[in-house]
């Protein structure tokens, strides 16, 4: 099938859960969560950014975790309509999430989410999305961040 | 500026309707290029990151694995010495190609990237010190960069850098002002630009750099295979290129140095072939060029280079020129047709087409990014190659992180190119209809 299958385009048209993200990390993160509440007692916020510097997609996500669970999710980012739609369509997987659920998550779990057979020529652009998830975890939990091979397994 | 525009076109006119070469035996030769992609005849254009092999140079090579296959120097039976007959040979072709004076100034590598660091890790240790000044311009390859930062981070010398104009054109004003600054001693500098494909002015850079007593380094990736290339005439002190580029087998590149310059360096690889005496507490170095060729060296690539510059040979420059000029010409103009598509080094209302770029043109398209562009082509078939090609500094000089490189051979054809802007336009309908652009 189709790398450039409808849902994809689409998300890359309409990418979900993509808002300005403010200057800085972590100040005044507007996440959508699925309560519709606001940053309230108890919630902890993080923003990290990668970039894939061999062809200049980037992406930042901005998470709100209470109780070690994500309750909202925004993210903000340029480039090719892979690295842009897989990141949406990550990101409305996210809220209710537990972070043990997001270590849990693989490969795999984008590719099945795009629905497409992603080649080799593409699986940077495919990855980036869970690259940039597990290293904000990572850095929420105040770890240090890491390379491609140990966040997705190369 | 009309004036200018009908003279254009009559050029295009003239060059576009006459075929200079008779494309149609040129392409028999290239078995790759005849096949289909998904139903779509192959339109290959990306040369500049390897070129096709012609049936001559796989035919060599294949000779050479099934009559002549030895190790090249060693043995004095009867396939060696042919093995070493033909490697010999090769590097006898390759010094007529380029007019260098004597064999042992060609020294075989592995790449033009090799060939590069050879010269900053024997010459460039051995001759420049703390705060000398190697200047290169921005067009430079990544290839043509690292081995002088790890010589500045090594033992700090200062890398300076030759801007472009808008034009993308070498901007010899400013080299000249950084050369009377004072400090420099070697001038590495590309041929021609692997993403705009504009050339250096290198007689004017050699003679000015001689002036100050610099050394210059010339990466010959790109232009080795679209002109020709006189290593006396230019008077250049290296010049680097790669086999795969020309037309010949990956695995082998070619260092020109000048006799002088080599006999004072020290070898840069150590093992086999590269030494006269081992004792147990020291070595003497062979003579050239075997000092520099340590180990068993790629000699069946060689000897496929070889052939490929014999098989370029029956063509003369002149006609390839204006072929792949006539190529790009058309390009430019088919390209500027897609709505959104800036051509890079060509700034819009530009008139004149040829001969500010050779051999390739690099562009990019509002709101597509390269990588989907080149991805959905590439499934009709078209082979363009998209990314920041290696030269991250010309890329940020732009203000862009990626662009699509369209990069044309001697097979390539008028109606390939020509097939390209409705590809494109396709393209852009697909990744944008309804969509509206941020
Ligand atoms: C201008 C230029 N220099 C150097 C190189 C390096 O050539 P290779 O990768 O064959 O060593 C290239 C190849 O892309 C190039 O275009």
């Amino acid at each position: 099938m189709d790398l450039y299958a409808e849902n994809i385009l689409d998300h890359y048209r309409h990418p979900r859960n993509k808002l300005p993200l403010p200057a800085g990390e972590g100040r005044g993160l507007p996440v959508r969560s699925s309560e519709g509440a606001k940053a309230g007692e108890g919630v902890e916020e993080v923003t990290h950014e990668e970039v894939n510097l061999s062809c200049g997609d980037a992406l930042t996500i901005g998470l709100s975790i209470k109780n070690d669970h994500v309750t909202g999710v925004g993210w903000e980012g340029s480039g090719c309509a892979i690295s842009q739609a897989a990141m949406s369509l990550l990101s409305e997987e996210l809220v209710g999430k537990s972070l043990k659920d997001i270590d849990a998550m693989k490969k795999e779990t984008v590719y099945e989410l795009l629905g497409v057979p992603v080649g080799p020529r593409r699986f940077k652009c495919a990855l980036l999305c869970l690259h940039t998830l597990k290293n904000a975890v990572r850095k929420f939990r105040k770890e240090e961040v890491r390379g491609w091979s140990e966040t997705v397994g190369g | 500026m009309v004036r200018k525009l009908t003279m254009t076109s009559a050029f295009l006119r003239r060059t576009l309707h006459s075929p200079i070469l008779n494309l149609d035996a040129i392409r028999r030769q290239f078995p790759l290029l005849n096949q289909q992609i998904e139903g779509h005849p192959l339109v290959y254009l990306d040369s500049a990151a390897t070129a096709q092999k012609p049936q001559a140079v796989l035919d060599r090579m294949e000779k050479f694995y099934t009559e002549e296959n030895a190790n090249v120097h060693r043995g004095m039976h009867v396939l060696a010495e042919r093995a070493t007959v033909a490697y010999e040979g090769a590097r006898e072709v390759v010094r007529t190609f380029i007019n260098a004076a004597h064999p042992e100034e060609i020294i075989f590598t592995k790449s033009c990237t090799e060939s590069i660091n050879l010269v900053a890790k024997s010459w460039g240790r051995n001759n420049l010190h703390k705060d000398d000044v190697v200047l290169l311009s921005i067009l430079e390859h990544h290839s043509n960069i690292v081995p002088w930062l790890q010589l500045k981070e090594e033992i700090g010398i200062k890398v300076k850098w030759v801007d472009i104009d808008d034009r993308g054109q070498f901007r010899l004003d400013h080299f000249i002002d950084i050369m009377d600054d004072g400090g420099v001693c070697l001038v590495a500098i590309t041929a021609q630009s692997n993403v705009l494909g504009t050339r250096p002015p290198l007689k004017d850079i050699i003679t000015k750099a001689h002036e100050h007593g610099a050394v210059v380094l010339v990466d010959a990736a790109q232009s080795i295979s679209h002109g020709a290339t006189d290593v006396r005439a230019l008077d250049c002190d290296f010049l680097a290129f790669s086999g795969h580029k020309l037309y010949g087998p990956d695995g082998v590149g070619v260092l020109y140095g000048k006799r002088e310059l080599l006999q004072a360096m020290p070898p840069f690889l150590g093992g086999g072939m590269m030494i006269k005496e081992v004792r147990s507490d020291a070595f003497t170095s062979a003579d050239l060029p075997q000092k520099f060729e340590a180990g068993t060296p790629p000699i069946s690539e060689a000897v496929g280079l070889g052939a490929a510059i014999e098989w370029l040979g029956q063509f003369s420059w002149k006609d390839i020129e204006a072929h792949e000029q006539a190529l790009i010409a058309a390009a430019i103009i088919e390209l500027r047709k897609v709505n959104g598509l800036q051509i890079l080094g060509h700034p819009v209302g530009a008139q004149n087409f040829a001969p500010v770029h050779s051999g390739c043109i690099g562009f990019t398209i509002d709101g597509i990014h390269p990588h989907d562009l080149t991805d959905i082509l590439g499934k009709k078939g078209i082979c363009l190659r998209a990314g920041h090609h290696c030269t991250q500094p010309l890329h940020r000089a732009l203000g862009i992180t990626a662009s699509t490189r369209l990069s044309v051979g001697i097979y390539n054809t008028l109606e390939e190119i020509r097939s390209v802007p409705a590809a494109i336009t396709a393209a852009q309908s697909t990744l944008r209809s309804a969509f509206p652009l941020r």
